[in-house]
């Protein structure tokens, strides 16, 4: 999948989306450093603050403020603006840990995308399929969002826009139902990339949970040579509850990424911090406008360098 | 939940402060640094944090401690008052226009459940004898129309929309006609999701608002946004003026800070929360209720107010005045009970614990009848035997055991059970009851 990673505009359009992310968090660490020449107490429980509002979270801040703390004490780091490279190299620690960039080149592909609901899953779907689309492979879109209304007809347009099959039945069936038809037309049809969209649904619906891990079962035990990634879609504007989410959805059907949307708006998507701290689970992608090309893959240099510059 | 409850952090912080007169500035700092994390991991905005801590430190120091709290939960009592006050105090409601039809206006972010709650509201409202028209205005998503059109076709309620026009204001203005020629009295107004920072689509929403005159806008906000909820309400707030919030995803397990800092930045009240996938799923807002969610206490505060409201002053005077002299005697033995009923049922008090609510005591059988059953024995006494137990010999053992209902075993358990009382009681009051007074423990 080198058509993703070719894109020269990635960095710059990342870093526009960012910017009000950069302007928010640089500048109120330019103001800090200046404000506070020599380090202490204070200027330890401001970065807390900063970090916080950025939705790093609270234990994830702690921690990171407690390790630069110490580091700074040990290293006898007298210049508040040192710690601002302290702070990124830590950053990019925590978000490196799990970023793989290799899942894009195993064919076929199966991605099973799940969320709570109002993230961004369908129209995630459409940005997808078009990439894939666009670097030349055949792709179907599986309609197993049966509930919430017309989110078939959502799957359609997309499906439509971007020349993607949709399979799907009527609304109200089995999703596991129509996984398995879409899984058996993906054979049948040599289709490269098979995306399944599902019905938003909060973690902490028992049932609902019970549902997904069908759905996954039945990929598992229908296509297992398929490369099998199943996606939790996060919006950035949530705050600590996506640890919750990201915890939960794990535990269900064993995330293999995040793909964090809505990075265009004022929300600083810290929170994906926090879960890679927490949760060592990769961010593949990140959403950032409403036009069908706004999906990039996540790269965490890019992504801390973005906030920092 | 990963969340420790605030209320066993500050019983810890507590632990060697008991039984003191007033709360000092160092209690109170102790407990607000407490506060501060609880709101923090709730998502309520820093800023607003900060305001709020200050504000209950100044209103805390200095409260003389009820004399049924400790200090922790008398903070806890505080910080609830003030945050219940900060968001709203009361319920508040829909305001209808004189001039039909009163018109809605649904708006906020992308995937905040804006086309779910104008069905779940249209219901409501429907519920309440009105006849509403809900109206497709989001143009941009794929299939929104659609999607509101199969609501209105579940809930039978008229939807107005026009396929090829993508001009809202247009449509808007056509639905109102359309609206006062039907004889619908409300109009709900269904539009597109929008980043507050989006010129273009916030500039819309304005000539949209200046074109129908809404009686209500309403800002849908997710109940699990973090930080960034104060900026969205904001934004929207100064550019739309909005009249009140609906919060949706309630019945997730986030803590919904986001209700805080929507109300202290916009100062306009929550009306509604969503709570659930079906469309009957819609309640109005009780500010008390989620005050205790953010501070994560289960219901401990409802549980405060109900001992500050069940126990009896007086009587708690009297009765330590008898545990004194020893003159404790059935009679006190049944108010002490009638107390506690009052509270509400045993399995009821333990589902407002912090740690304990919602996880099922599964071990434990709670069984209100036994204290029904101890009343009955109580009841089925005269009153000189209540007052002087060493008159029941076998006889009047079987006519009580006979007149509750109950065996005569049952009725010697109890004597026996208040006889116990009784000696730890007699232990008790030649003790210095100074400073322990209204803390006498029941004997189950």
């Amino acid at each position: 999948m080198k058509g993703f990673l070719k894109k020269v505009d990635i960095f710059d359009k990342l870093k526009k989306s960012l910017s009000k992310t950069r302007t928010g968090i640089t500048d109120r660490i330019e103001q800090l450093v200046s404000y506070y020449k020599n380090i202490d107490d204070d200027f330890f429980e401001e970065l807390e603050e900063i970090l916080i509002t950025a939705d790093v979270g609270v234990q994830t801040t702690l921690r990171l403020v407690e390790d630069i703390e110490q580091e700074v004490r040990a290293k006898k780091i007298g210049q508040s603006d040192l710690v601002k490279e302290l702070l990124k190299g830590k950053m990019l620690d925590i978000l490196r840990k799990g970023s793989d960039g290799s899942w894009q080149d195993k064919f076929p592909k199966v991605l099973l995308i799940v969320g709570v609901n109002g993230v961004g899953k369908t129209t995630t779907i459409g940005k997808l399929a078009k990439l894939y689309k666009d670097d030349g492979r055949k792709v179907l879109l599986a309609a197993a969002d049966t509930f919430r209304a017309a989110a078939i007809e959502q799957l359609e347009v997309w499906g439509q826009r971007v020349g993607a099959e949709v399979i799907k039945q009527s609304k109200g069936s089995d999703p596991g139902a129509v996984v398995f038809d879409a899984v058996h037309a993906s054979k049948s049809r040599k289709a490269d990339v098979l995306i399944c969209d599902t019905a938003g649904r909060l973690h902490n619906k028992k049932n609902l949970m019970e549902e997904l891990k069908k759905i996954n079962r039945i990929i598992d035990r229908e296509w297992p040579e398929a490369n099998k990634e199943v996606l939790l879609v996060l919006d950035a504007t949530t705050g600590q509850n996506a640890i919750s989410q990201a915890k939960t959805f794990k535990e269900a059907v064993d995330i293999s990424g995040i793909i964090l949307t809505k990075l265009d708006g004022t929300a600083k998507g810290g929170i994906v911090i926090g879960i890679n701290s927490e949760l060592n689970i990769p961010v593949r992608m990140v959403g950032t406008g409403e036009g069908v090309e706004d999906l990039q893959p996540f790269d965490a240099q890019n992504f801390v360098e973005a906030l920092f510059s | 939940m990963a969340f420790e409850g605030l209320s066993e952090k500050l019983s810890r912080a507590f632990k060697r402060l008991t039984g003191k007169g007033k709360l000092s500035e160092k209690d109170v700092k102790d407990a607000m640094r407490e506060v501060r994390m609880a709101l923090l991991e709730a998502d309520v905005n820093f800023l607003v944090v900060k305001d709020f801590i200050k504000k209950v430190s100044s209103r805390a120091v200095g409260q003389e401690i009820m004399e049924s709290l400790t200090p922790g939960q008398q903070v806890i009592k505080v910080v609830n008052e003030e945050l219940t006050q900060l968001m709203g105090g009361t319920l508040s409601k829909i305001s209808f226009s004189p001039k039909l039809p009163t018109i809605i206006m649904m708006v906020g972010l992308q995937g905040s459940g804006k086309t779910t709650t104008a069905g779940k509201l249209g219901n409501y409202l429907k519920g309440q004898g009105k006849n509403p028209l809900l109206v497709g205005c989001d143009v941009y998503r794929p299939a929104a129309v659609e999607q509101l059109k199969q609501i209105g076709d579940k809930l039978s309620i008229a939807v107005y929309y026009e396929k090829d026009n993508k001009d809202v204001k247009s449509i808007a203005d056509a639905s109102i006609k359309y609206a006062v020629s039907h004889n619908h009295d409300v109009v709900i107004i269904d539009t597109a999701g929008r980043l507050h920072i989006d010129e273009v689509l916030m500039e819309e929403l304005e000539e949209t608002k200046r074109a129908v005159q809404p009686t209500e806008v309403l800002l849908v906000v997710d109940a699990m946004t973090g930080q960034d909820a104060v900026t969205v309400a904001q934004s929207f707030n100064d550019k739309l003026g909005i009249d009140g919030v609906v919060l949706t995803k309630l019945d997730g397990d986030t803590r919904g800070g986001a209700a805080l800092s929507v109300k202290a930045v916009t100062g306009k009240p929550i009306k509604f929360v969503g709570v659930g996938e079906k469309l009957d799923d819609l309640e109005p807002f009780h500010p008390d209720r989620m005050a205790s969610r953010i501070l994560g206490m289960g219901d401990i505060l409802s549980l405060i107010e109900k001992a500050q409201a069940n126990i009896d002053e007086k009587k708690a005077r009297e009765l330590e005045k008898k545990i004194r002299s020893q003159q404790f005697t059935f009679e006190d033995f049944l108010d002490q009970l009638q107390q506690l009923k009052n509270m509400g049922s045993l399995s009821h008090i333990l589902d407002m614990l912090p740690g304990i609510g919602g996880k099922k005591l599964k071990g434990i059988q709670l069984d209100d009848k036994q204290l029904l059953r101890v009343e009955a024995i109580i009841n089925s006494m005269t009153i000189e035997e209540r007052q002087n137990p060493n008159l029941l010999n076998s006889s009047r053992k079987k006519r009580i055991a006979a007149g509750s209902g109950t065996s005569i075993q049952q009725v010697n358990r109890l004597i026996k059970q208040f006889q116990d009382t009784k000696r730890m009681m007699k232990q008790f009051g030649s003790m210095d009851m100074k400073g322990k007074k209204g803390k006498i423990k029941f004997p189950f």
